[in-house]
């Protein structure tokens, strides 16, 4: 561990303060909770809410998993991964299964996640209406008053125009029947993961200075209407490399002459179902 | 066949590595130290002890030498730092009106008392470079003399005494600090004048020249501009009493601005506040000006300009959040790519 | 009150980590009880609710205590260095013997609900009583909790206290080295 620093690197101060606005996130599912963000030794915009409420739940028989768009191994997982390898010695894995506290950048891993795991996401925008009122001011009193109608009013714009909702990630979902909450830029194919997830959702954002939090098995509901009903996208093919027809794909392109190879974003998951024997059409047995 | 890429543990390394070696360029030229950086690079370490929000002119100076001289760069390594050190105690106020000045000026006076005090100022060199600098060389000595010791007043309490300038209500409440508690409207003053100290020079220049341009016109005079040392107190509970712990260095701007009066509030003028660690003339005026137009508000003035929408200014005056988020659009993001792709893909099937 | 103070936690850092995922779990699944061992608080203050305490009260969180809780106030502040709260409407943490009137605590805003108070409520125990059923976010299907000490019309307190969601109180109910966590989302009812 790193000499001259606390356990997981925040000071206990901090922790508390982070902790009691974890409780309260908990308590009131899908609010924003203001907390009073500190700054970290990595850039805002690159997981400093994430990181904040990992190191604050985060405990020495813990064993940490690190994804960034499903990867363990991009290098800001990686990077997140050794700050928390350094600063609170725990053990880290790629095996979603093994963790205890998975921290995420734009996924939520393929295998289903379990009543004992925590997964703490990292968050830009905080704020579902961002797009549709600027001012922070404005958007509380919205929640305050469950007040949604511009959301709606977008949705069905959207509808009337391009004959569906044209919102691919970072697509909203209201919490509880309450909240109107943003779920992370993870695609839209990972939000039906988020309903009635057995896993506690804890999200964090550093510079926006936000935390919130879906407890266990709460109903989450992607927005959508009854004649327009929420659908996931996904590639219309199976991974190369596993075969896998339910996991969200990346695409990679192989030549400058419309080659296109379609493999699993989780390569945690990838890597599992090739073992146990899995092929896709552009893998190796 | 395709091989998914690994190794991002040993790019970082290597490019830590790099950079390493690119800091240090060519090693048949002398290494920096930071004692030098500190004595003759003042006002690159004024501006990040400034927006790092750290007085120390050694810590500053080494953050420049570990950023190759980018001063956001700089600031951040400042930040980064000073959330980890635990607080011992609060400062008094300090208080400018006995500062040791080494410049001061009035732009609103031709004289006043304790006299205008040029000091060292780029403002009538002419901008032509010194190539005997290059050559480097001693300068030649500066004539010096003993501080005469008369008073500087405030002209803001010159001004005050006529009761022409709207009273400076003092208050003993605990000032909101940003750093430990998250900003959140409708801000008070105290939390804006931290956000603007903190806040990036080049963000404020700006919003302060679009009041002048009119974008929220502030009709702002220079009433005085001083900078110099301060001497900072605490007064620890056991003792009862102030003691010194030191001096910094800081630029203030008490800006003077018409105001018209109101239904409430008669014609007078009003204040815009600039308050920076270091030399930092530039920041001081500006922030002086945006503190002004951030007031419209109270002042009963129309908010119609950036500069004046207070969740504006401070929701994008910091340039350790603003260069953290612009710059993290670097970071993969080529899963919600992947997903906008397929969602086109989409739209344009059901198009045809 | 002269007594000398015992400790608080053995390893402040630690301790307080585990204590905190219990007490988290414990908002995240209503009902499920925790123990919490490790701190030998003075009478008449239990160790669950003086864990509890260590790890999330400081200097920034006023705190309401009930009167029989004098004989703790010394060890709470030395190892919390909590201010008190005298009005109750002031406090972020409440230490209550049993049940307190929930309409003297600041149910927060429905645009702040977050700044609501937490009331540790301490009961002669969690397990053996008239059993409530508890249902809600957390919870995969309905729940029972036992706690002794609750008074009998907890249920109609409760359901008003629900009512003002988003505001309203959160419990932690403590008992010895137990506790469980009552956030205001839960539906509770007598089984």
């Amino acid at each position: 561990m790193t000499e001259g620093y606390n356990f997981a690197y925040l000071d206990e101060q901090t922790k508390r303060m982070i902790r009691r606005a974890l409780l309260k996130a908990v308590a009131i599912p899908g609010h924003q909770v203001p907390f009073g963000s500190r700054e970290m030794p990595l850039p805002y915009g690159w997981g400093t809410g994430g990181i904040q409420v990992t190191a604050s739940v985060l405990g020495p028989d813990d064993v940490l998993k690190v994804i960034d768009q499903g990867a363990d191994d991009t290098t800001n997982a990686v990077s997140i991964r050794r700050f928390f390898a350094k600063t609170a010695g725990v053990a880290t894995t790629t095996h979603t299964a093994e963790a205890t506290v998975i921290q995420t950048r734009h996924r939520i891993p393929e295998k289903a996640l379990r009543d004992d795991q925590i997964i703490v996401y990292q968050v830009p925008q905080p704020e579902p209406l961002f797009r549709l009122e600027s001012s922070r001011v404005e958007t509380r009193r919205m929640h305050g008053l469950a007040d949604y109608g511009l959301m709606h009013v977008k949705l069905y714009e959207d509808v009337a125009r391009f004959g569906q909702i044209s919102i691919a990630y970072d697509y909203p979902v209201m919490v509880n029947g309450r909240y109107l909450m943003s779920p992370s830029p993870i695609p839209a194919f990972d939000n039906p993961k988020m309903d009635r997830m057995p896993a506690l959702q804890l999200f964090g954002a550093g510079r926006e200075k936000r935390i919130y939090a879906i407890p266990p098995w709460t109903d989450v509901r992607s927005l959508d209407f009854d004649d327009h009903p929420f659908r996931a996208i996904n590639a219309l093919e199976p991974c190369g490399l596993c075969g896998a027809t339910d996991a969200y794909l990346d695409e990679v392109v192989t030549d400058d002459k419309g080659g296109r190879l379609f493999v699993c974003s989780d390569t945690d998951h990838c890597a599992e179902r090739r073992d146990a024997g899995h092929v896709g059409k552009d893998g190796v047995p | 066949m395709y091989v998914t890429v690994k190794g991002g543990e040993q790019a970082i390394d290597a490019a830590h590595a790099w950079l390493a070696e690119e800091r240090r360029g060519d090693v048949s030229v002398p290494e920096l130290s930071v004692a030098q950086i500190a004595e003759q690079l003042g006002r690159a370490v004024d501006r990040a002890m400034s927006e790092g929000s750290l007085y120390d002119r050694d810590l500053a100076a080494l953050a420049i030498k570990q950023s190759q001289g980018d001063l956001i760069e700089a600031a951040f390594l400042l930040r980064a730092y000073r959330t980890t050190l635990p607080r011992f105690a609060h400062s008094l106020p300090i208080d400018t009106a006995s500062m040791r000045a080494e410049r001061r000026i009035s732009a609103i006076y031709k004289d006043l008392p304790g006299g205008q005090i040029l000091g060292p100022t780029y403002d009538y060199t002419h901008r032509l470079l010194d190539f005997t600098l290059a050559a480097g060389g001693t300068p030649p000595p500066v004539a010096s003399a003993e501080p005469d010791g008369e008073a500087l007043p405030r002209v803001p309490d010159i001004l005050g005494q006529e009761g022409l300038l709207e009273p400076d209500e003092g208050s003993d409440a605990t000032p909101g600090d940003l750093t430990r508690e998250p900003l959140l409207f409708p801000a008070p003053r105290d939390v804006r004048l931290q956000a603007l100290a903190r806040g990036d020079e080049g963000f404020l220049l700006a919003l302060g020249y679009s009041t002048q341009r009119g974008y929220g016109g502030t009709h702002p005079f220079a009433g005085e501009i001083r900078m110099g040392e301060v001497s900072v107190e605490i007064e620890p509970a056991e003792l009862g009493f102030a003691i010194d712990i030191g001096d910094i260095v800081v630029t203030e701007c008490q800006m003077v601005n018409q105001f018209k009066g109101s239904k409430t509030v008669p014609a007078q003028f009003t204040r815009g506040y600039g308050l920076v660690f270091g030399f930092s003339e530039r920041k001081a005026m500006a922030m002086a000006l945006v503190d002004r137009a951030m007031r419209a508000g109270e002042l009963g003035e129309d908010v119609t300009a950036p500069a004046q929408d207070i969740e504006f200014v401070l929701y994008h005056s910091d340039n350790i959040e603003a260069t953290g988020f612009t710059e993290h659009l670097k970071l993969p993001h080529y899963v919600d790519f992947q997903s906008e792709l397929q969602n086109v893909r989409r739209m344009r099937r059901a198009a045809e | 009150m002269t007594a000398p103070l015992t400790a608080g936690f053995a390893d402040p850092v630690l301790d307080s980590q585990r204590c905190f995922r219990s007490v988290l779990d414990g908002m995240a699944r209503p009902g499920r009880i925790h123990t919490v061992s490790g701190v030998i608080p003075p009478a008449p203050l239990c160790s669950a609710a003086a864990a509890v305490l260590l790890t999330l009260a400081d200097h920034e969180t006023p705190l309401w205590a009930h009167a029989d809780f004098a004989p703790a106030r010394g060890w709470i502040a030395f190892h919390c260095g909590v201010p008190d709260a005298a009005d109750p409407a002031r406090a972020v943490f409440a230490l209550s013997m049993g049940l307190p009137d929930l309409a003297g605590f600041n149910p927060g805003t429905h645009e702040a609900p977050e700044t609501s108070a937490t009331v540790i409520v301490q009961l002669p125990s969690l397990t053996g009583g008239a059993p409530l059923r508890l249902r809600g976010p957390g919870l995969r299907d309905s729940v029972l909790l036992a706690p002794i000490g609750l008074p009998a019309d907890f249920v109609i307190v409760w359901r008003r206290n629900r009512g003002l969601f988003p505001a309203g109180i959160d419990l932690i109910l403590c008992a010895g080295e137990e506790l469980a966590a009552l956030p205001r989302t839960v539906a509770i009812e007598e089984a």
